[in-house]
């Protein structure tokens, strides 16, 4: 049925969480380091799922990958705040202008 | 055939993971990140994992890729926005991020994983099982996360609006 080998979706995942490393350390927008967190946190859950597939006993991979869907929403939902606040105070919403407590 | 879908749903999410993370209009790396998001429910399904495919497009799409648009909407001045920081870190950035890769890469490669899947079992109904017997307390639990980030966005996002029979 499934003739895809385990190595392409694990190559997939790391990829797609290479991308979001990149774009979390190059980029100085905050909402695309959030959305680049989200790359991250997806390409994790597709690595427990593609584990899931090969070991099915009780489905403990996608419950995981339902646990870190939960929290990556929570921290969806407060980082997004965290920026709506940030720029009523600054502006702006350039992580390097997150600077207040450097001088 | 599973070959031809599982590379369209591949190029897929990792073409649209490029325009989120290197595009220069915001909205762009918006709608990239609608692309990826749905590369990886099409990806759940080639994995048989039917429920947590709906489950990824309910959360990521429904609610969390809105919650993005109302900030970018709310925030950004989409003309101007730089692609990175000029003053350094690149070469580094990318040093770091391609041993993550080489290490990933080669750990995928020369493990001995398990060559052949299990048949396909449909998981919805095991997994309603899995979470109100063995994984109840971790369950409520996250319903316990979700609340409190609900009230603490609130509580962040808010404007500070003194009302009239407030003090000082």
């Amino acid at each position: 049925m499934n003739s895809i080998p385990l190595e392409y979706f694990l190559l997939v995942a790391a990829l797609l969480f290479v991308i979001g490393a990149v774009g979390f350390l190059l980029r100085r927008n905050l909402l695309v380091l959030l959305m680049s967190i989200e790359l991250m946190l997806n390409a994790t859950n597709l690595t427990l799922v593609a584990y899931n597939r090969f070991r099915p006993e009780n489905h403990a991979g996608q419950i995981f990958a339902f646990f870190v869907i939960a929290v990556a929403a929570a921290e969806a939902a407060v980082g997004l705040a965290i920026v709506l606040a940030f720029f009523r105070v600054r502006r702006t919403i350039r992580s390097d202008d997150a600077d207040l407590l450097r001088n | 055939m599973p070959a031809t879908v599982f590379l369209a749903l591949a190029a897929l999410t990792l073409v649209s993971a490029g325009i989120v993370a290197f595009s220069k209009n915001i909205i762009y790396s918006t709608l990239g990140l609608l692309g990826t998001f749905l590369g990886i429910a099409g990806l759940y399904v080639t994995l048989s994992a039917d429920f947590l495919s709906a489950v990824q497009i309910l959360v990521y799409v429904g609610g969390t890729l809105t919650l993005i648009l109302f900030a970018v909407m709310l925030t950004a001045r989409i003309d101007k926005m730089k692609v990175s920081n000029p003053s350094g870190g690149i070469v580094p950035a990318f040093v770091l991020v391609a041993l993550l890769l080489v290490a990933l890469g080669t750990v995928a490669a020369q493990t001995a994983w398990p060559s052949e899947a299990r048949p396909v079992m449909p998981s919805t109904a095991k997994l309603g099982h899995a979470f109100l017997g063995e994984y109840l307390l971790p369950f409520e639990l996250g319903s316990i996360v979700l609340l409190g980030a609900m009230i603490g966005s609130v509580v962040l996002a808010r404007r500070a609006v003194k009302r009239s029979w407030e003090k000082g």
